[in-house]
């Protein structure tokens, strides 16, 4: 910073965190409605020297939209749908517009996001600047699959109307560009026709890895979603064990009321648990759980539980009970304050995901720190720049933070880095703190972190867009 | 957070005595040390033995006269940008003017004053402040074993460290309810240029010998650090005396 700029005063202070609460920093923050306070924090930066870091609802688990001591550009109060058309689905929105909104708006009409996340509280210019993926990757690609066009608005105060004609390098860069390139002001995506607000749910229960890769191997062609929960306590044969939901949509006439199924009221998630036990207060009995023992009791009990459901069987759920898992107890987080998370995950070709997931469980039990919960997905690859699809699996993995243990915590995700990198897998920005830069760089391959780099250049050539996870994994 | 934990750490008076030791006790190839002090050829010396010995850039030195109250909250924010946030303080800046036991100098009290309680209060509360909303930070205020009594041999000194003292008490009441941890370190004679010429005074260690003997209080917690810790109970007693036999004693 240069020492003859002025200093930004403290009224817009204030401490942030990333999602999993173990990143976080005090930063200025704007929280603009309209493209002329987007403005207003460009020259705030300008007369200060300071850079600006873009953030929607920050649900990025690492520190993708923390920017400390800079400005932070909070983009959720720009949150209108501008235009929706429900005959063809094309829906205009501004990029603070949530998934819960988006979704909200449209089924009714009949539609669904073709893509979302385990929670609907991230905002659709976050999924598009992480590029997200949901359970259905393996068929549907990530949200940018489904983005038609989108404006950008560059720090040079310079609008580009993208799509895959017109700007062609900068859409395939800016979605899954991490807010690095410019503020998405206004996106086109395409919704999903449904015929009702079911799905038709399958549980599984597996016994190890080898059954958990037949499984989706055998469905992965007839399903519309899959998704895998794998109990990280259990060891040697049993490792790998768990449940694997496959869900599909009902066609035409399998719902004989829709109209009813379509509603808003019909897929909200209950408040209560029981129909007495308000959510809201759940994540307080969870948190004398969260801890190995507690952990490996409930995984055990899932598990047992699971058992007696060897598939075959499907029930009907709401699309919003099965897509948003993670809303299911809101402030589930909260049980693991006040330390916090840490989710590792890693996107490994198909030929070498069991090898490299065996890998990590078995380095996680080696050195003591054993992931409360795995998640595991079937994915495709994409033409993203900085894509972190793969036509393989992915597996994620949520570790309890212990901060006298940071060490520890990076030695293991470095080895279990160097296994992904062995095997030309990728890693997600979203869910990224542990990475180095070489690592990164590596598994994206030299060559697209040149050309991103030449695009932020053309897009942003003072560097004004900065995160901190853009210096952490962006550094020359 | 712990003082293991912290990564980005600012020692204003890091130029001599126990400020640098802290600084050269401190320094890991994870961390970032903003080494701060007036005289910029030692500072430069520190940080580059520093960096050389880590082979990383671990200290940055910034130039600043803590006098210059104003400008501080300018430097605190150019630091937290530069180092991408601060989580601890410690202020180690302090002036002991040589003064005669039946003299008087105005000017070099003045100058205690605002070395050691203005400088003080314009750096910590500058820093203070961000480490509130941040819900997190440690401050560490390098304050004597003088702030105990008002003796004779230094009226001034004495009472800016136990002005020192209740506004870190202060502090610590404020901020220990926003996550923040606050300590107050108190000193015996240390062997550093303030001591040079004094002779041989009580309990006198090395400035190295007290920089880890504060970090290592720090680590188990205590918010009142003696060093060495001996003065502890010597202190006690001595805050206890009355002033009618105080007066008489050779202190």
């Amino acid at each position: 910073m240069d020492n003859n700029k002025s200093t930004l005063p403290d009224g817009r202070l204030g401490r942030l965190e990333g999602w999993g609460m173990v990143a976080n920093g005090v930063a200025h923050v704007f929280r603009p409605t309209t493209p002329e306070g987007i403005t207003e924090a460009f020259h705030a930066a300008a007369s200060s020297g300071k850079t600006v870091g873009l953030r929607g609802a920050g649900r990025s688990y690492g520190d993708a939209s923390l920017n400390n001591e800079g400005i932070v550009l909070d983009l959720t109060r720009m949150n209108r749908i501008l235009n929706w058309d429900p005959t063809d689905g094309l829906i205009d929105v501004e990029p603070g517009v949530s998934v819960r909104q988006l979704w909200q708006y449209i089924i009714e009409d009949g539609w669904w996001p073709p893509v979302v996340s385990g929670t609907m509280f991230p905002t659709i210019g976050g999924c598009a600047a992480m590029n997200i993926h949901g359970k259905n990757n393996f068929k549907a690609g990530p949200i940018g699959d489904h983005i038609v066009e989108f404006e950008l608005l560059t720090p040079a105060f310079e609008v580009l109307v993208c799509n895959r004609d017109n700007n062609a390098e900068i859409f395939f860069a800016a979605i899954g560009g991490a807010g690095l390139l410019g503020i998405f002001t206004r996106i086109r995506l395409q919704m999903k026709r449904i015929y009702s607000g079911y799905l038709d749910v399958e549980p599984i229960a597996v016994a190890n890895f080898d059954e958990l890769f037949d499984v989706f191997d055998d469905r992965v062609s007839m399903s519309d979603y899959l998704v895998g929960w794998v109990d990280c306590f259990a060891k040697g044969p049993r490792a790998g064990r768990g449940l694997v939901h496959r869900a599909n949509y009902l066609d035409k006439d399998e719902d004989s009321e829709p109209e009813r199924s379509l509603r808003v009221e019909s897929q909200e998630l209950s408040d209560l648990i029981f129909g007495v036990v308000p959510k809201s207060v759940m994540w307080r009995f969870m948190k004398p759980f969260v801890n190995d023992f507690g952990m490996k009791v409930v995984n055990e009990v899932r598990c047992m539980s699971a058992a007696r459901t060897p598939g075959g069987h499907t029930h009907r759920q709401t699309h919003a009970e099965f897509a948003f898992l993670l809303d299911y107890i809101p402030g589930w987080k909260n049980a693991y304050k006040p330390n916090g998370l840490i989710q590792y995950q890693s996107f490994v070709p198909a030929a070498s995901a069991k090898h490299v997931f065996q890998t990590q469980l078995e380095l996680t039990h080696r050195y003591g720190l054993v992931p409360y919960l795995g998640v595991f997905k079937r994915h495709r690859s994409d033409n993203f720049l900085l894509s972190h699809g793969v036509d393989g699996y992915s597996f994620a993995l949520d570790f309890a933070f212990q901060p006298n243990l940071r060490a520890e915590f990076l030695s293991l995700t470095a080895e279990m880095n160097r296994v992904v990198l062995d095997c030309n897998g990728k890693f997600y920005l979203a869910k990224d703190s542990t990475l180095h830069s070489s690592v990164y760089q590596q598994s994206l391959g030299l060559s697209a972190v040149e050309k991103f780099r030449s695009l932020k250049q053309r897009c942003d050539p003072e560097n004004i867009l900065q995160t901190n996870i853009y210096r952490r994994l962006f550094a020359e | 957070m712990r003082l293991a934990e912290t990564r980005n750490i600012v020692i204003v008076g890091a130029s001599s005595g126990i400020g640098e030791s802290l600084a050269r006790k401190l320094a890991r190839p994870d961390r970032c040390i903003a080494l701060v002090a007036r005289r910029m050829d030692k500072l430069d010396i520190i940080a580059s033995e520093i960096n050389a010995k880590h082979s990383s850039e671990v200290a940055l030195p910034f130039f600043c006269d803590v006098t210059d109250h104003a400008g501080i909250p300018k430097l605190v924010d150019r630091i937290a940008s530069q180092m991408g946030g601060i989580d601890a303080i410690i202020y180690a800046s302090g002036v002991m003017s040589r003064i005669e036991p039946t003299e008087y100098s105005t000017g070099d009290d003045i100058e205690m004053i605002q070395v050691n309680v203005a400088g003080a209060v314009a750096w910590l509360n500058a820093v203070s402040k961000r480490f509130q909303i941040a819900n997190k930070g440690i401050v560490v205020g390098i304050s004597s074993v003088a702030a105990d009594r008002g003796r004779r041999g230094n009226p001034v000194y004495g009472a800016t460290k136990a002005f020192f003292d209740t506004y870190l008490e202060g502090l610590r009441n404020r901020l220990e309810r926003f996550g923040c941890m606050v300590i107050t370190v108190k000193p015996g004679p240390i062997d550093t240029p303030m001591t040079q010429g004094l002779g041989r005074l009580p309990l006198m260690i090395s400035s190295d010998e007290a920089a880890l003997q504060i970090i290592s209080a720090i680590e188990r917690g205590q918010r009142v650090v003696y060093v060495p810790a001996k003065w502890k109970p010597i202190m006690t007693v001595i805050r206890l005396v009355p002033s009618a036999i105080f007066k008489r004693l050779n202190i």
